[in-house]
């Protein structure tokens, strides 16, 4: 029985710990605010949530793009080595074959995918560089050389989620029920 | 069937199907005698030696190191690097699955595809946060997690891109590495990713995570919280050891049997949300043209599966006489539940012995005994699942998901992605492997 005495103490200083942190808690998770996670919070969704202030054009991405782009992706997107630095201009029709390279124009469902992915990890060699009115602009540039938007569209939180791209429509689930 | 048994009950060598292949129970337990049978083919060495000691015998051998490296005759079993310069691209390492035996892939050689080079993360200094739609956002490190009462599991992961080049019209000319080898199978510990969403607190009308990377990309991909909830770990040991560099250390996002892309590595951060994110690469590299043009999105699983290992290409078989055919099997469903091998190009089909224990979403072995008589041979293995799928045949695959319209020229390019039919090998009268379509 002194067995169980001893036992004792430390369970009665666990639940005590945990009811503190709540029922089900270890205590061991470091509670945040989401204000602390601002900086790390970059995920883009195309409904447009989460995209920042700021905006870009066309012509202003023209310029980013050839200073810091143009090297991997070529002059005006037109491709560098296939295929690992790709055209971001064209597209065939996906009905040319199963192994048809995936484009901006031919297969990208979301214009956010862009941003998010322009802003998250180009230049490859300097990701996080580019400033959110550089990624505007160069999202910009990339939508209107596919002449999905026009030479005139600017880009911000408001204007991006509505270009809506040719493939969007297209997409079917193998297995919808495992979502 | 069985025409009789040897005096410990193990059965004899009996052919079960066509061209050569025996009973799997054959040679598998104790007291088995090479009886009858055999004698067609049997080898033909040379005459008998006396039999010397070796150098190594002779004096002391060499200091013990404090971490073992393999033995310097197996220096050449290393992963096929597709880009060993580093250029500003994605790179992929290969397992050598020829090279290797059993279901537990070395964590030297566990495949690793890296699109932004490899960060060097301090363990001490890496942090992952669970936030968005949580009553309470938490941040976790290494250390922290630790603390926990840790779960074990073997799982294979798997690019959906690995077999892509048996996409191509006519067979490449190359190995197992090379066409299967970003698939690798390991036992991975950690903490269940159901226990952190819970003391976040999750809404309960939040369907998706992005589980993002602390890597240069900050690569990212959305995960169901269906698959977060049923079997998904914070995984940071991998076959007892902190994770490879390559792998994800210190901590990675293990989701056994999807495309292993979603398993991100150097996890950091999981944003409980409400829709997808429709990441760069859930849009565009892990998402599927099919024939006439329409695109599969959120395919996520990897299908039933096996290739067999030995023999295959590159290697060759030096005389007539009794080999064992081996391969790998396994299923992002469920367990394997049984593997038929061919030798004869499919015309008929023999059961092989499983090695187990055979784990769920893991690496089951097959093994068969053959008696190749010298004669042309095709060698084929089909896995089954205990869910009840099974691995299609080609021309099944290729009837729902084509062929690559272009020349495929490098076993280094994806043509496709989510390939899981069948491997074949053919074997001609002289002993040497091809890759055919049969």
């Amino acid at each position: 029985m002194s067995m169980r005495r001893i036992l004792a103490a430390p369970v009665l200083a666990f639940t005590l710990v945990a009811g503190a942190a709540g029922a089900q808690d270890s205590g061991l998770g470091k509670p945040l605010t989401e204000s602390d996670i601002k900086q790390w919070d970059i995920a883009v969704l195309p409904d447009g949530s989460n995209l920042p202030p700021g905006s870009g054009t066309p012509t202003q991405g023209a310029k980013i793009f050839a200073e810091k782009c143009s090297a991997c992706h070529g002059d005006a997107a037109k491709g560098g080595i296939a295929p690992y630095y790709p055209a971001l201009i064209g597209g065939q029709p996906l009905t040319n074959g199963i192994d048809t390279v995936k484009t901006i124009a031919n297969y990208y469902a979301y214009p956010t995918t862009i941003f998010d992915y322009v802003r998250r990890a180009m230049p490859y060699n300097m990701p996080r560089s580019l400033g959110d009115d550089e990624v505007y602009a160069l999202t910009a540039y990339l939508l209107a050389l596919n002449k999905l938007i026009g030479d005139g569209d600017a880009m911000d939180a408001k204007t991006l989620p509505q270009v809506k791209m040719p493939n969007r429509d297209n997409f079917i689930m193998p297995y919808p029920d495992r979502l | 069937m069985s025409q009789g048994r040897c005096r410990h009950g193990a059965p004899v060598l009996d052919v079960v199907a066509g061209n050569g292949l025996i009973n799997r129970r054959a040679l598998l337990g104790s007291g088995m005698t090479i009886a009858g049978g055999l004698a067609a083919g049997t080898v033909t060495g040379a005459a008998a030696e006396s039999l010397a000691d070796a150098p190594w015998s002779l004096a002391v051998g060499e200091i013990m190191p404090a971490v073992q490296t393999p033995s310097s005759f197996e220096k050449d079993v290393t992963r096929a690097l597709s880009n060993p310069n580093g250029e500003f691209r994605t790179s992929h390492a290969r397992t050598p699955h020829q090279r290797l035996g059993g279901t537990v892939t070395p964590n030297r050689l566990h495949f690793s595809i890296n699109h932004g080079g490899i960060p060097n993360i301090d363990p001490a200094e890496h942090k992952l946060v669970i936030h968005g739609m949580v009553r309470r956002p938490l941040e976790f490190t290494l250390e922290s997690l630790s603390r926990y009462p840790l779960v074990t599991r073997m799982a294979f992961v798997e690019c959906a891109g690995n077999s892509a080049p048996m996409f191509a019209k006519e067979p490449l000319q190359t190995t197992v590495q090379m066409l299967h080898g970003l698939v690798s199978n390991a036992e991975w510990t950690g903490v269940p990713l159901s226990t952190l969403l819970d003391e976040a607190g999750i809404d309960p009308t939040a369907k998706w995570l992005v589980a993002e990377g602390a890597d240069a990309q900050f690569l990212d991909r959305s995960v169901p919280v269906k698959k977060a909830y049923d079997d998904a770990l914070i995984a940071i040991y991998q076959n007892g050891e902190h994770l490879m560099p390559g792998n994800g250390y210190p901590m990675r996002l293990l989701l056994p049997g999807y495309q292993g892309n979603m398993n991100v590595k150097y996890l950091r951060r999981i944003k409980v949300i409400d829709q997808p994110a429709y990441s760069y690469f859930e849009t565009k590299n892990y998402s599927q043209i099919l024939p006439g043009g329409k695109t599969w999105r959120f395919h996520f699983l990897m299908e039933v599966k096996s290739f067999i290992t030995h023999p295959s290409f590159g290697q060759s078989i030096k005389q007539p006489g009794l080999y064992a055919i081996s391969g790998l099997a396994y299923s992002g469903t469920g367990r394997i539940a049984k593997v038929m091998v061919s030798a004869d190009g499919g015309k008929s089909w023999g059961e092989t012995a499983l090695q187990g224990p055979i784990h769920d979403k893991a690496f089951t072995r097959f093994v068969m005994p053959w008696r190749w008589d010298g004669q042309p041979a095709i060698l084929q293995s089909r896995a089954y699942d205990d869910g009840g799928n099974v691995q299609p045949l080609r021309a099944e695959f290729v009837a729902l998901r084509g062929e690559a319209s272009r020349p495929v020229t490098t076993p280094l390019t994806f043509p496709n992605q989510h390939y899981n039919s069948i491997t074949s090998w053919a074997v001609d009268s002289t002993g040497a492997i091809k890759h055919v379509y049969a």
